[in-house]
Parts: C-alpha cells; sequence; structure tokens
C-alpha cells in the first residue's frame, strides 16, 4: 500500500507533455478554431479568383462594416450555446430593439442616448423574461424563444405602427455604422492593443514562475502572438489605405474582447462553461445555475438589441422587415461555424468573428458576382452544415477519447 | 462519550472507543411514505479511521450518508459534530461543518480541466480586477495532488481526457482540498478496473493518515476488508452489526448483510 515511486523530473518531458497535449487536442476532437480559418482562407481563395475587386480594401472594408450587426448578435449566441441552449428569438428582439430605439428617437424626439438606452434595455428585459421562463418554469429554451420569435416580432409590428418605416435622422445614431476613425487612429489603436498582447504575455509567464509552476511552451506563446499581431496590423494597413477604421469594427471587436474576458479570465464565465458541460456538477460546487442562465439569456437579449441598433444605423432604417429574413439563421451559423460546439461547455467568442466572416464573406462575394438569393441561401446552408458536421465528428472522438 | 444505541450482541466496540467520535449520529429514524428507510440508527466515525458502511439494496445505506450530507432531514434523531449537538438543515450546514460528500456520478465537469474542477464554485479571484487568478489555483491544486500522491500527468488537461481511476481521484482531492475532515465515498471502486480500484483505494488510505474520518458505500468485500477498520452493516433501515476488521471474517459481514448464520454463505463479488 505504499506510494508508487515518484518519477525523476526530466529536462525533455515538458516538450513531450506539449507534444502529447497537442496530439490528444487534435485526436480527441479539440480543434477549436481551426477548420474555420481554413474554411475562410478557402472562400477568400474562391472569390478573389471569381472577382478581383473582392479582396481589395474597399471591399474588405465594407465586409466589416456589414458583419457587424450579426457578429453582434453572434456574440450573444455564443454565450447562450455555451450553457447548451439555444435563443430563437434574437431576430425579433434585433427587430424590436432597434425599432424602439427608432419611435423614440424620431416620433418622440428622444435624445439620442435615451433612446439607443431604450432600446438596449427592451431586449435585456426580454432575455430576462425568456431566462426566468426557462428556468421557473423547466420549459426547453427553444420553445420559449420561439414563443418570444412570434411574440416579439408583433411588438415590432405594433410598435412600428401605421407607417411601417421609419427613416432615422439623429446623426449620432447613424454615425454608428457610418463613421470612419482616421488611419492615424487606426495606428495608434493596433500598436496599443499588440502591446497590452504582448505585457499579458509576459506578466502571465512571470506569474507563472513565480508561483514556481512549470513554463507553458515559448515557442508555442511566441508564435501565436506573432500570428495574431501580423493579422492586427495586416487588418489596420488594408483599412487605412481606404477610409480608415470603422466604428462599426471597433465596436464589435469592444464587445467580443469585453466578453472573451469574461468567459474566460472571470468567475461568471467560468460558471457559464460548468453549467454549460454538467449542470448537475456545477449545482452540487454551490453555483447558482438558475442565476446564471437568466443571465445568460439577458446578455443575449441585450445583444440582439445592440446588433438590431447597428443594423439599423447601417441601412439608416428600420421597418417591418428588421430582424426578420437570415438574421437569426446567420447570427446562429456565425457561432457555429466559427467553432461554438451545439452540445454546451466548448467554444470561445472568437467564433462570433471569425463564423459572421465566414457568412459575411459568402453574402459579400456573391454579391459582387451579382449572386441571386437562390444560391446565396444554399452556399451558407452548405457551410452551415459542414461546420455542424465538423462539430458532431469532434465530439464523437471527444467520447471515444474521454472513456 | 455516551453510546444511546449499545452494540448488537457479540460484537466489541472499537478499539478507539477513548477518544470522541468525529462525526456521530444518534437514534436517526427516517419515514418516506410507508417505507420506513431508517429506524433508530446510531453511527459513528472517528479521526483517522475508516468505515465501511455495507448492506443489501434498500437497507438504508444510501439514506444515512444523505442525511450526513445534510440533503435528507431526519424525522429523528441528532447529529453530533465534534463532540457537540449540530442543527443540519441542508447541504450548506454539512458542507460547512466539513463534511464532504464523493457521489458516484463524480459531479466533475468534462470541459474544464482539473485545476478549475477542483475550484469550482470556489474560484479565487484577484483584485482590484476580478479576475480568476489562476496561477495561485494552479499551484494549490498541484500541492494537493502531491500530497494525495494523485498521478495526472497535466493538470490544465480537460477532466475528459482522464481515466475513471484519475477521475475519482481528483473528485476525492477536491474534498480535501477544501479541509474536509469527514469524506463520504459512494461506490467509489464501481465501475473501475483492478489497477484503478488499488489506486484509490491507495487514495483512501491516505485520506484516513491526513486524520480525515472517511466513510465509504461499497458493495465489494474485499476492497472493504482492504481498507475498512471497522465495518458497519444494516439491513432493512436498520443498523445489525458493526465489525472490527482484523477480528471478522467476510463470511460473518456476509451473514450479516443476509440475516442468514454466519458462515453459511460464501461472500461474493
Amino acid at each position: 500500500m505504499s506510494a508508487g515511486p515518484a518519477p525523476a523530473p526530466a529536462a525533455g518531458q515538458e516538450l513531450r507533455a506539449g507534444l502529447d497535449s497537442l496530439r490528444r487536442r487534435v485526436t480527441s476532437g479539440d480543434v477549436g478554431s481551426l477548420p474555420v480559418i481554413l474554411g475562410l482562407v478557402l472562400i477568400w481563395a474562391v472569390f478573389q479568383y471569381l472577382n478581383p475587386n473582392f479582396l481589395s480594401p474597399r471591399n474588405l472594408t465594407n465586409l466589416t462594416v456589414q458583419i457587424a450587426d450579426i457578429g453582434i448578435v453572434s456574440v450573444g449566441i455564443v454565450l447562450v450555446l455555451l450553457l447548451g441552449e439555444i435563443d430563437l428569438s434574437v431576430g425579433s428582439v434585433y427587430g424590436l430593439g432597434s425599432a424602439v430605439m427608432a419611435v423614440l428617437s424620431v416620433k418622440q424626439g428622444w435624445p439620442t442616448a435615451p433612446a439607443i438606452g431604450a432600446g438596449i434595455l427592451t431586449g435585456t428585459a426580454i432575455g430576462t423574461f425568456h431566462g426566468f421562463f426557462f428556468t421557473r418554469f423547466r420549459i426547453p429554451s427553444f420553445v420559449v424563444t420561439l414563443a418570444g420569435l412570434l411574440t416579439w416580432f408583433g411588438a415590432q409590428l405594433h410598435v412600428l405602427g401605421e407607417t411601417g418605416t421609419i427613416n432615422l435622422t439623429d446623426p449620432t445614431i447613424t454615425q454608428l455604422a457610418g463613421n470612419f476613425f482616421s488611419p492615424t487612429v487606426g495606428w495608434i489603436l493596433a500598436v496599443a492593443v499588440v502591446a497590452v498582447l504582448g505585457v499579458d504575455v509576459i506578466i502571465r509567464r512571470r506569474r507563472r514562475a513565480n508561483a514556481g509552476l512549470p513554463s507553458i511552451g515559448l515557442l508555442g506563446e511566441v508564435v501565436k502572438f506573432v500570428v495574431i499581431a501580423a493579422v492586427i496590423v495586416g487588418a489596420t494597413a488594408i483599412l487605412a489605405s481606404d477610409r480608415g477604421v470603422p466604428m462599426a469594427l471597433l465596436i464589435l471587436l469592444g464587445f467580443i474582447i469585453g466578453f472573451d474576458i469574461i468567459t474566460t479570465r472571470t468567475r461568471f464565465g467560468r460558471h457559464i462553461f460548468a453549467v454549460g458541460g454538467n449542470a448537475e456538477a456545477a449545482r452540487r460546487a454551490g453555483i447558482s445555475v438558475n442565476s446564471i442562465r437568466i443571465a445568460v439569456f439577458a446578455l443575449s437579449g441585450t445583444m440582439a438589441a445592440i446588433g438590431g441598433i447597428m443594423g439599423a444605423s447601417r441601412l439608416l432604417a428600420v421597418n417591418y422587415s428588421s430582424g426578420t429574413g437570415d438574421i437569426l439563421l446567420n447570427a446562429i451559423a456565425a457561432a457555429v461555424i466559427g467553432g461554438t460546439s451545439l452540445f454546451g461547455g466548448r467554444g470561445t467568442v472568437w467564433s462570433a468573428l471569425t463564423g459572421a466572416l465566414v457568412i459575411g464573406s459568402i453574402n459579400n462575394g456573391l454579391a459582387l458576382l451579382s449572386a441571386a438569393s437562390d444560391v446565396k441561401f444554399m452556399v451558407t446552408g452548405g457551410v452551415l452544415l459542414a461546420a455542424v458536421t465538423i462539430d458532431a465528428v469532434a465530439r464523437q472522438g471527444r467520447q471515444r477519447a474521454g472513456v | 462519550m455516551t453510546e444511546t444505541g449499545g452494540w448488537p450482541e457479540g460484537h466489541p466496540p472499537p478499539a478507539s472507543e477513548a477518544r470522541q467520535p468525529l462525526l456521530q449520529l444518534r437514534g436517526i429514524s427516517k419515514r418516506f411514505g410507508a417505507v420506513q428507510a431508517l429506524s433508530d440508527v446510531d453511527f459513528e466515525v472517528y479521526p483517522e479511521e475508516v468505515v465501511a458502511l455495507v448492506g443489501d439494496n434498500g437497507a438504508g445505506k444510501s439514506t444515512l450518508i444523505k442525511t450526513m450530507a445534510g440533503i435528507y432531514i431526519p424525522d429523528s434523531g441528532e447529529i453530533w459534530f465534534e463532540g457537540k449537538h449540530v442543527p443540519v438543515h441542508g447541504p450548506r450546514d454539512s458542507a460547512a461543518l466539513g463534511i464532504a460528500t464523493v457521489y458516484q456520478d463524480l459531479a466533475l465537469s468534462d470541459n474544464l480541466d482539473v485545476v478549475a474542477n477542483l475550484y469550482l464554485g470556489r474560484e479565487e479571484v484577484s483584485s482590484p480586477l476580478p479576475l480568476i487568478s489562476e496561477e495561485k489555483m494552479e499551484f494549490r491544486a498541484r500541492e494537493v495532488l502531491k500530497s494525495l500522491d494523485v498521478k495526472i500527468p497535466n493538470p490544465r488537461n480537460p477532466v475528459a481526457a482522464l481515466s475513471g481511476g484519475q477521475r475519482q481521484s481528483v473528485a476525492v482531492a477536491r474534498s480535501v482540498m477544501w479541509k474536509a475532515k469527514v469524506v463520504l465515498l459512494d461506490e467509489p471502486t464501481a465501475a473501475l478496473g483492478v489497477q484503478q480500484t488499488k489506486q484509490v483505494l491507495e487514495l483512501v488510505l491516505r485520506l484516513k493518515h491526513q486524520g480525515i474520518g472517511v466513510i465509504v458505500i461499497s458493495h465489494n468485500l474485499a476492497n472493504v476488508f482492504e481498507v475498512a477498520d471497522r465495518i458497519i452493516v444494516m439491513r432493512l433501515g436498520k443498523r445489525v452489526g458493526t465489525f472490527v476488521r482484523s477480528e471478522s471474517s467476510e463470511e460473518a459481514v456476509v451473514g450479516a448483510i443476509t440475516g442468514a448464520e454466519f458462515g453459511k454463505f460464501k461472500p461474493q463479488e
């Protein structure tokens, strides 16, 4: 009954552990964002081949403005998917949030901030309501939010009233999607972000060393940092050579970075993953599972309304069809294409950006080719099916590997 | 020290009777509708002791464990902890006393790594920004795993990648992490292979040597005889026998479990 002999710590152990971890991740289906990035490269290559204007700075700038609303809605969807739930109401909340803002701003003459605030809080309230029904009465989330889809679309029609279309006049609201920052501002931001990322890596390595923990492979961290810095610098250079950095893109990135920090580095975020991975274990660990669920649905509603406001700002109007059509499906598709699992507990907020880029690129590229909606829907459907298949296959891999 | 229930005839009191029990249940009764799940049951576990709780299905083992864990509130009877009569009105009271339960289904989150699971619900955060202190948590997690001699290649790997024995060890380590004084293990070796069973049994003994009172429910008498200091037998909601491991045989325990005369039955797996 004595303890086994302690293995002597070898120098090569660290390297072996690193390689072992990589092999385990791939064979067990933890593929992360690799498929979506490969997919994006492929899609861009095909469209560039078909139309040389696709990768022009002007079109890429347009693309970043076009994906802002879907990307923001998709951030909320990622959070809901991490719980292993779904929110089908985001399209209607997108429409209602923008309608509330438009009516208050244009018809009631409210100032900018209260009008936008009221639109956003409408989404928060609706999300909280869904979360309450889901947790209190244990109705499956897809049914609660399906009822929401119908109800809030009706509310949107009611709020818009007889006229049907409201043209936005408030300059601040229309600037949300229409404003561009000068290349100088863009470069300052880019350098600042790269510097913060670098400092973060150094601080974390030093903290691990101080705590006497084995260090993470330096090579991997440097490669990751260089790749991310190159993407940031490259994107800034492209945007700077056209009209500058779109405010819509900065708003989207701000939400993604903020929610990435919340999901990966705070207790709230950790608890979202815990509830999505094993709700019973989370409950036994003293986590208030229902509070987490209600908070996440509230955030999903909030992000949907913010996305609606961004969309309204881009189109300069709100009407009966705002938020209808493919908004809901594109937002869910973006999250899943980006690599967030439909089965809960696995994913990252960044999949909202990468997935929205894929969906946006398909829409944008096909529009450049003057393709009609028929092709667009079929291509998007095919890409979604491919993404979900990767998710499902990866899950089977995990189950095989995970005993 | 007072024993309200007394020992069944023919079984000696434990060698450690002079010491004060860590956790003691006195005259516990619990009824579910028409079923009397527990009737006037006494139970005690001492520091640095492994007690096995055995009995056939429906004997009341799980009900008794859940009473200790605060999940069931007994209809009558008292719970004493370290010599004091304590109120236990729910799982939180029980946890606050230092009673930790490791359930059969382990209650781990597969998608989170070992460190995150050990700290689940009690993550440490820094100030002023309330961000999780990963380094502090990982350091302590490695320490606890080492103190229990639990071998896990990298505590940053998700729990899904671990073997059954390693998962059981992580679940047990979580109780030690939070200074449990009494650890309840429900069928800790039920789903494990030979090698992993051995690991878990060694872990049980290491818990004991850290001064913890360990209560193990098991159907496997071979395992029970390997680790338990005392064996308490339940039948039909009553405590029907107490055996000191060193002075008893598996045949005698099986007899008490089935209610048959001692020695007539060979123990089964």
